[in-house]
């Protein structure tokens, strides 16, 4: 049977109920209508208020709570509704879930999961298309993944959950739905800090994560139409980055365009940029090239579309890297 | 506001506890105040990084941490080394974390007690998951946590009662009123007459008490952690005290504060009506004053001893403690950190 990604992560969260009594899933909404996304859809039936929980209107407490709980020997996953009301959590976030490992030498961890749904696409209202990625990324003491296929939104997610560290979920709002795949029977985890080579190639590397793998693989198929021979990496975890993967994939082709809709200026991408020029300089042929959202706040609906980057915009980067090769 | 001792050190009711208990809370206070004006002095030498003294607050601490069982959960504030050291938390730790040793947060495994809260008010959500992870774990558990009249107006202030509330968690707020906030008086903090009367918004109790005796503390605490762990949710207690000192070794109060008000605060002292009790029953004189502060200053010395003589940190020391497992990119780090020393 397909599934989609807020099915997989359904199962994935429905599992990990079944397979540990420590394991909780707190947040606004999540209960009685299964979540803003249907991504917790059926849980409180099956598990019960307490460990399928309504919470107040209180993102910060939300986060403090579940670090109170992970530090007393649960297992949360937290929901933020939408990545611009994760906001008001960033100092239990930064200031205490990132740091009680390193606060108390190893007594005291924060074994638990902080979901958000990200990213634009879906003509919302203010606030609910954010990609901020970076800040969590940047926040020394925290695991960042994202998902952008059924299979590893399953599999990340069981990941997360018995990681022994406080992990960042990014789902990717648009593809909830929009992407879809066939699980096994039994699915299985899928490791943190791998990368994956989605499609193999010689001319570039096109490195991305999350919603925009979405795009990337329709501009794969225009350019391998072209010619072209477009060697696609999906991240999957940001932190900790798989470097080798990349870097490898970069020394192959000596051309890398970099994805992601987030806004450009100290955006994750210019990080991946950095590593490549510290470590596959000399294996260049041309440029890197980021293809990212605008340093502008993302727009309203009638907008989206100037904002969030196209498929021409990724043919058009990595024919332009092409073009300019030495 | 519920006095029990008065500043004479008489009864104004029924003493909540014994002779034995009030004896040895007596000593807790003395080493309390052994431990802080030490601490004070070494700040001064420069073997203590910045330090925020306590004096003054000794049986706020030391009344409500008594009213624990000693495998409870404690939440406290870079003010609340008095009553995280009567709950386990070891002094030299205490000392190795002043001196700027990271060492200092590494909790002994048995002790239920976490490293002190340097951000205000975002620790008090943390007691709250602690004492409901208990809760549904089947222990009868609970948490206490202490924070300032300054955390009352932070919002996750708010967010920990609304939660313990809602959810009937079992935890203790303490509230150490100690009047300012820094340099902000109590009066311009809040609009509210007292801030136990904030406890009534969230629907749970709120208890006012004089926190310079160390009685109605004990006894206020001991009837908020009977409800907590009976299932009966959060209290609020807040203890009216004063810090008679500044708020850290960086402060002058001089430049918001009247000495009049400070020596107003000098005849409330929390020892000094404990000790007038005692001595009316039999269980205080000078020799034994002599011992206890013998005692004190010996065990004080021995914690600074050791938190000096500790390892210095090392760069695995800084990298080490992130992750349960080094990442590579930290592993990288270190080895470069490492070539460039």
């Amino acid at each position: 049977m397909t599934t989609t990604i807020a099915n997989a992560l359904n199962r994935a969260l429905d599992d990990a109920l079944a397979a540990d009594d420590r394991v909780l899933v707190m947040g606004e909404d999540v209960g009685r209508t299964g979540g803003v996304f249907r991504v917790t859809d059926g849980l409180r039936e099956r598990y019960g208020r307490n460990r399928v929980i309504d919470t107040p209107v209180a993102e910060s407490g939300i986060a403090g709570v579940g670090l109170g709980m992970a530090i007393a020997g649960m297992r949360p996953v937290i929901e933020m509704q939408f990545m611009g009301f994760s906001y008001p959590a960033f100092d239990q976030v930064i200031n205490h879930i990132a740091r009680i490992r390193n606060r108390s030498r190893h007594r005291f961890s924060a074994p638990m999961v902080i979901r958000i749904p990200y990213g634009g696409g879906i003509g919302a209202a203010e606030h609910h298309s954010e990609s901020a990625e970076a800040i969590y990324v940047h926040t020394p003491g925290l695991k960042v993944v994202v998902p952008s296929r059924p299979s590893d939104a399953y599999g990340l997610l069981r990941a997360a959950i018995t990681d022994p560290d406080p992990v960042v979920f990014l789902e990717p709002i648009r593809l909830y739905r929009a992407v879809k795949e066939e699980l096994p029977e039994v699915p299985g985890k899928v490791d943190i800090g791998l990368a994956s080579i989605e499609n193999e190639g010689r001319d570039v590397s096109l490195i991305s994560y999350g919603a925009m793998m979405k795009e990337c693989r329709e501009a794969v198929k225009q350019l391998t139409d072209d010619g072209i021979s477009v060697e696609l990496i999906d991240l999957r975890t940001l932190t900790p980055l798989d470097t080798d993967t990349l870097l490898t994939s970069v020394r192959k082709t000596g051309r890398a365009v970099l994805v992601s809709e987030a806004p450009r200026t100290a955006g994750f991408m210019s990080e991946l940029s950095a590593i490549i020029s510290e470590r596959a300089m000399y294996a260049l042929t041309a440029p890197v090239q980021r293809v990212t959202g605008w340093d502008t706040v993302f727009p309203l609906k009638r907008s989206e579309g100037l904002y969030l980057p196209s498929i021409d915009r990724i043919v058009g980067a990595v024919r332009t890297t092409i073009a300019e090769s030495v | 506001m519920r006095q029990i001792l008065t500043p004479g050190g008489a009864l104004a009711e029924r003493a909540p506890m014994d002779d034995d208990l009030a004896s040895r809370l007596y000593r807790a206070m003395v080493f309390a105040r052994t431990y802080d004006r030490k601490s004070m002095a070494l700040q001064k030498q420069g073997r203590l990084a910045t330090y925020a003294p306590f004096e003054g607050q000794e049986a706020a601490q030391a009344g409500s941490a008594a009213a624990l069982e000693i495998d409870d959960w404690m939440v406290g504030t870079y003010r609340d080394a008095a009553a995280m050291w009567m709950q386990g938390y070891p002094m030299e730790l205490l000392f190795a974390g002043r001196t700027g040793h990271e060492q200092g947060g590494q909790v002994p495994e048995h002790v239920n007690v976490l490293p002190p809260s340097i951000t205000v008010g975002g620790h008090m959500v943390h007691a709250v998951g602690l004492a409901w992870a208990e809760r549904l774990q089947g222990s009868t558990r609970i948490a206490l946590t202490y924070f300032g009249d300054g955390a009352t107006s932070e919002g996750d202030f708010h967010e920990a009662m609304n939660f313990a509330a809602v959810q009937n968690v079992g935890v203790v707020f303490v509230c150490q009123n100690n009047g300012w906030a820094i340099s902000l008086p109590t009066a311009e903090q809040t609009a509210s007459e007292t801030i136990a009367e904030k406890a009534i918004a969230y629907g749970m109790p709120g208890i006012r008490v004089d926190g310079n005796d160390v009685f109605a503390v004990y006894a206020a605490t001991r009837e908020a952690v009977h409800r907590a762990r009976m299932g009966d949710g959060p209290t609020l207690i807040e203890a009216v005290t004063y810090r008679m000192g500044p708020h850290t070794t960086a402060d002058d109060p001089a430049r918001y504060r009247t000495e009049e008000e400070r020596q107003d605060w000098l005849r409330r002292d929390p020892i000094e009506r404990l000790r007038i009790y005692l001595s009316e029953r039999g269980r205080w004189d000078g020799a034994r004053q002599a011992r206890i502060e013998a005692q004190a200053t010996s065990e004080v010395e021995r914690a600074i001893a050791l938190a000096e003589s500790m390892d210095p940190p090392t760069p695995e020391d800084m990298f080490g403690a992130m992750f349960a497992e080094m990442p590579p990119h930290l592993v990288d780090q270190l080895s470069e950190l490492d070539g460039a020393r």
